[in-house]
């Protein structure tokens, strides 16, 4: 029990970070909703009612529905690619190889540098010029008599999110190979012996024992992975900058928001990828909290 | 027992046979993740001259700092508003998180049950749903354009986070001995002083280091909250990509000086940063 003077001190010391919480999280998310059920267009704020004109009209925007179509493909090829570069690397890495260290940190490392970094160097890398001006991986492909490999990379046809997609992949492998592996070392040792007198084979081992025993960690990396690629934006614009083809929610919601003026649109989109998020994310923090309060 | 042996030694051998073999997908994945750091490197130190497209993956014929010099012209204020911004956000931000940590840990009261699960779901919102308000709100406040506000900005929207990692850090502290700290007659401030502010460091380290990167990192706030002279260095690099007047091998250059921050962070100290990343991943 706390003493009188020590529970207003806690007070004190508290309330102002639950109070910034509520009111520039909770109270803005609030605030926001009420924009997007508003007709405000222009510099001056307005608050006429709306009601969900502004999300009926976004169902029915093709820019709205190519973005959709965006982040579905962006999150197939990244989630998935980054749960199965992520495991390979753990498995390798889990073998007590010489030099572990030294390719965890390797691979990891990019998680260190930002989004604008990392889409400048891979614009280049994914430079699509054919021909004569060929150059970064394309050049690289054609140099080493990969041709067949030669693509046009993000500015493919309905297809280009995939190479953006890449990039990412190559952000955040590592981190998904760093739980792996958190998770892999938390097994039992007995239990691969165990496995391994019974003459199973390693591949068994890892099929049957370790990939069912580590679902909640590939449940964490999915629900990680997936809510950054609802939110992928900066990658995007240092790749190819503001192109439709490349357009994703929450490109469509800085162009509307803050170069068309058209805040109603823009909170209404802000809001979508909030229930987006939301519907990801609760579902996931109420199990692990229950998990979590079990002794 | 014989069976057993028996049936453990090829095994084994298999096992440490199938390990070289795992070498060359190694260093295939090695090359993967080198491949952007080689380029932004090799470039950079190739004199303007020898500069080309066609030959991107050369190795530099001689030794020039010339890319890196003039990106460092272009970007070298917006580095210092980078750096000016991050250090005291990311201090400013663990003492927030230290504070909240130590409360909550240790004290029950009408709703907390309810703080934390706001607090987690805090750290996952998508910022799109809070940009316009907290736009409207910065420029009332006078506050919006300047680097003050931005690092306000880091410090209110890095409370979930921070301190969630003390209060989980401080969780693990004996009850008995806050206990009898109490009995010996220590007040709030002398547990925190004597108990809990001593073993807190690597805590400190895990959240300085995390914020630190993000902010560092971040482009959104950024772009939205700065005006250009108080540009960070993500957004004065993503305009200066985005301009068809800089050359690409400057534009190469410009990204390592903006990555080698954090970078250094992750060589030095790459063991807390990975048990943020993780205290961000399996707790949150």
């Amino acid at each position: 029990m706390l003493r009188d003077k020590d529970r207003y001190l806690n007070i004190v010391l508290v309330s102002p970070s639950i109070v910034a919480v509520l009111i520039f999280i909770y109270g803005f998310i609030a605030w926001s909703g009420r924009v997007s059920l508003s007709k405000w267009k222009g510099l001056t704020p307005d608050y006429t009612w709306n009601g969900i004109r502004n999300y009926l009209d976004l169902f029915s925007d093709p820019r709205f529905a190519v973005d959709i179509r965006n982040t579905l493909i962006f999150t197939g090829v990244f989630v998935g690619g980054s749960l199965v570069l992520g495991f390979l690397l753990a498995v390798m890495l889990d073998q007590g190889l010489r030099g572990e260290s030294f390719f965890r940190s390797l691979f990891l490392f990019p998680m260190a540098i930002s989004y604008i970094v990392t889409g400048v160097v891979w614009r280049w890398l994914m430079n699509p010029a054919m021909g004569s001006r060929m150059s970064g991986l394309n050049l690289l492909f054609a140099n080493l008599g990969l041709d067949p490999l030669v693509n046009a990379w993000h500015t493919t046809p309905k297809w280009g999110m995939a190479a953006i997609a890449l990039a990412a992949i190559w952000q955040m492998s590592g981190y998904t190979m760093a739980i792996y592996l958190a998770g892999m070392r938390s097994i039992p040792h007995e239990l691969r012996e165990a496995a391994r007198i019974d003459g199973a084979s390693e591949f068994q081992i890892y099929r049957r024992i370790i990939l069912p025993l580590l679902a909640p960690v590939t449940l964490s990396a999915l629900i990680i992975l997936g809510h950054m690629s609802l939110k992928v934006f900066d990658l995007i614009i240092a790749i190819a900058g503001k192109q439709l083809q490349l357009d994703v929610p929450a490109i469509y919601m800085w162009q509307a928001t803050f170069d068309g003026l058209f805040y109603a649109r823009g909170a209404a989109i802000g809001m979508i990828l909030l229930i987006s998020v939301a519907v990801l994310i609760i579902p996931y923090l109420r199990y692990t909290l229950k998990t979590d309060s079990q002794p | 027992m014989t069976s057993t042996t028996a049936a453990r030694s090829p095994k084994r051998r298999f096992r440490f046979q199938g390990r070289y073999l795992l070498l060359i997908p190694l260093l295939l994945m090695t090359i993967f993740y080198l491949l952007p750091l080689y380029i932004m490197l090799v470039t950079g130190f190739k004199s303007f001259a020898e500069v080309s497209l066609q030959t991107m993956w050369n190795l530099p014929g001689g030794f020039s700092l010339e890319n890196y010099i003039a990106a460092f012209e272009k970007l070298a204020p917006h580095l210092k508003n980078s750096l000016m911004m991050v250090i005291p956000a990311a201090i400013i931000s663990s003492m927030v998180g230290s504070v909240n940590g130590f409360v909550l840990a240790r004290w029950r009261f009408p709703g907390s049950n309810l703080v934390l699960p706001l607090l987690l779901f805090g750290m996952f919102i998508p910022y799109q749903s809070i940009l316009i308000p907290l736009a409207v709100f910065m420029k009332n406040i006078g506050l919006a354009g300047s680097i003050p506000g931005l690092i306000l900005v880091h410090v209110i929207y890095g409370i979930p986070i921070t301190t969630l990692t003390f209060y989980g850090y401080y969780m693990t502290v004996p009850k008995e001995l806050v206990e009898a700290a109490r009995i010996d007659g220590a007040g709030m401030f002398g547990a925190y002083r004597h108990i809990f502010l001593p073993v807190s460091a690597p805590a400190f380290v895990v959240v300085i280091i995390w914020q630190f990167t993000s902010a560092w990192n971040d482009f959104l706030f950024a772009v939205i909250l700065t005006g250009n002279e108080n540009w960070p260095v993500t957004v004065a690099l993503q305009n200066m990509a985005g301009s068809q007047i800089i050359a690409w091998n400057v534009q190469m250059a410009g990204s390592f000086l903006a990555a080698v921050p954090t970078l250094l962070v992750y060589i030095f100290l790459g063991r807390y940063f990975l048990r943020g990343l993780m205290a961000g991943a399996l707790k949150g």
